[in-house]
This record gives C-alpha cells, structure tokens and sequence, in this order.
C-alpha cells in the first residue's frame, strides 16, 4: 500500500513533502516521544503524532518514514513544512485524534 | 575578577512538586548557610516567587537570577531569566496567558502556594502550574529574546522534558544561551555521549524542590560581580568571563 491510498482511504490532507506520496507503507507507529521514535520505529511506517516541531522531519528522514500524520488538526511548523519537502517526507493532517486515526489505519493496514 | 558559586535551578514552593518547606525564606537561609552567591529561582510556569526571594537574598548578599522553568507545548522544561521586574513581568503575563485553564488538584499534584516571609500563605495558585503552555520551544526561545532574557533548556541529559527525551536531539539554529545538565552526569560525560553540542555552554543547577537539595549541583561564575550581564557574558565566555561546571 502506498501514501496515496491511505490519503484517499482515510482522508487525510497533503500538507507537504508531495514527492513522498508514492512511498511504500510498511505499517505505523505511534508516539509522541522523538526519542522513542528515533530507537523504535521501522523503515517504512506512518508515524501518527501530536508533535509539530521540525525535528519530526529529521526523525523521519533518520528512520525512512513513509510518512507522519499530524493528529487534531494541528498545524505544523513553517520549517517543518520546508524541511519535509526537501526530504521528500509528506506530512499529513486529520481532525481526528491519536485514538481514532490510529484505529482507522490499522484496519486499513490490515 | 572572582569565582562565585551559583545553583540556577532551585524551586520554590509554589511549584506543586516544591517541598511545603521551600519557602523564600528558607531557601535563602539555606543557600546562605551552604556558601551559595547567586541562585536561579525557577518555578514550574511561574515567576511569582521571584519578588521575595530577591528580597530576602539581598539582605544576605546573595544575589538571585529571577525566572522560571516553562514547559513549551513539546513538554521541554527550558530555564528562561530576566534582568528586570518590568521583562519579568511580561513573561508572566505571557504564562497567564498560554497555561490551559486546569485546575491543580493539590491531593494529587502538591500545593501550589505563594507565602511572605513570615512563611504565611498569600496567595494560592489554582491553574496547574506542570503542564505544557500552548507555545513550542522555538516560540518561547523567540519570546524570552525579545525580553532580553537568558533561554537555557533544563536537565538535557534526562530521559524526561528534556529536550533529547521529546525532540529526540537538539534542533538546527535553536539559539540557547546554555544548556544545563543534571548533577547525574558531568560536562565530560555527556560530551562524549554528544559530542555535537561541544559549542554550547554547559550548566550545572541542582533542580532543587527540597532544601536539602540546594547546592547539590552548581557552576562556577568567574565574573567582576554577581549582576545579570556579568552572568550573561560568563555563559558567552566574553571578556574574560568564563564558566567552571562543579
């Protein structure tokens, strides 16, 4: 499964890094610890957060993230935005908190 | 030129987590009796201690360093300093402002009082004072500039509110004007850990919330006389100032 089928699937807003949208999705992973992500992540999962600093781009570029989906309809940074279309990592929003986004994409996943 | 000795992370009572025997009064005694010549007064999202503890310490020639430790929305714990009643002021209005509305159940969290110097209570603070303010780090970092204030992330080598804990490693261009570490590690330690942040200056405070923590862990301020801009140009090394982490 790829970013643009669970963009679609669970409709979720393209913020940035667009040129990632094609990226292969290996399964998720949820945390809001950047240092948690950073030693428990796997290549190729979503990764759903309530966290919004540029660092998140970094983490994900780090681990190979397909993508981050940004939960409650928080805005992400300005540098975020900027560096997740440098590193080609799309950043994605839904209105939907932690909880209920993850759900959605387990069952879609499954 | 002289050394002083200084622990610029010390809580008071009003931090919920602050031991009820944390008083101004108290603290400064304490300080005193431990050869102590500048301490940081650094409550959890709240400056409103600060008044007395400087006036209490001035009457045993020490000298304090007014502020607090803000949790930024990304649940940092940042030390954030001002040189005057007027800037320290605005920044607690900016912490009024950007604390959510939850009510502090002191059964659960700890009292959160303000006392006078005869250790009776003034005023009660009913906002939780722990948790994070709407602002990320960079919003604060930004905020405290404009106040002319001295932004220095908090107990960076903990495994919680520390920045390394929530944002997994310091971020390009944060512009700290140190960065302090807890009494479990030393500067030579954690360098070798993170040899990245060889540029930043490195603090020691005790993170105090019990008196017999204060001094515990302080830094040596090599400095013409314990002021605010002395302080500020020792954490820049500039003119001679210089620091030594105990």
């Amino acid at each position: 499964m790829k970013i643009t089928d669970i963009v679609t699937g669970l409709n979720l807003k393209v913020i940035s890094g667009h040129n990632g949208l094609t990226n292969e999705i290996t399964g998720g992973y949820v945390s809001d610890l950047l240092s948690d992500v950073m030693g428990n992540a796997k290549e190729g999962q979503v990764w759903i957060t309530l966290q919004t600093h540029q660092n998140i781009i970094a983490v994900g570029s780090l681990k190979d993230l397909s993508a981050i989906i940004i939960v409650k309809g928080l805005v992400p940074e300005a540098d975020t935005v900027e560096k997740s279309n440098i590193e080609n990592i799309p950043v994605l929003s839904t209105e939907l908190d932690t909880f209920n986004m993850t759900g959605r994409l387990f069952d879609l996943l499954r | 030129m002289q050394y002083f000795r200084a622990d610029l992370h010390i809580h008071t009572v009003l931090s919920p987590c602050g031991d009820l025997e944390m008083s101004p009064g108290n603290i400064v005694s304490e300080a005193a009796l431990r050869g102590i010549d500048i301490i940081g007064i650094t409550d959890h999202n709240t400056t409103r201690h600060c008044d007395l503890v400087k006036r209490l310490a001035g009457e045993k020639g020490i000298f304090v360093m007014q502020g607090a430790e803000v949790t930024t929305k990304e649940e940092v714990h940042c030390l954030a300093f001002f040189e005057n009643t007027d800037a320290l002021n605005k920044f607690q209005e900016y912490l009024d402002l950007n604390l959510p509305e939850i009510k502090n159940d002191p059964s659960k969290f700890g009292y959160q009082v303000q006392v006078d110097e005869n250790e009776n209570v003034v005023y009660e603070e009913k906002k939780l004072l722990i948790n994070a303010i709407s602002k990320s780090i960079d919003e604060v970092e930004s905020l405290v500039h404009s106040l002319k204030g001295l932004f220095i992330p908090a107990h960076i080598n903990r495994t919680k509110n520390s920045i390394y804990s929530q944002l997994g490693f310091l971020p390009v261009n944060l512009k700290a004007d140190a960065l302090e570490i807890s009494r479990a590690t030393t500067p030579g330690q954690f360098l070798k850990v993170h040899p990245e942040i060889k540029g930043f200056t490195l603090l020691r405070g005790s993170d105090a919330h019990y008196p017999g923590d204060i001094g515990s862990s302080t830094t040596l301020f090599f400095i013409e006389e314990p002021s605010f801009q002395e302080i500020k140009m020792a954490l820049k090394g500039e003119y001679g100032r210089k620091i030594i982490t105990e």
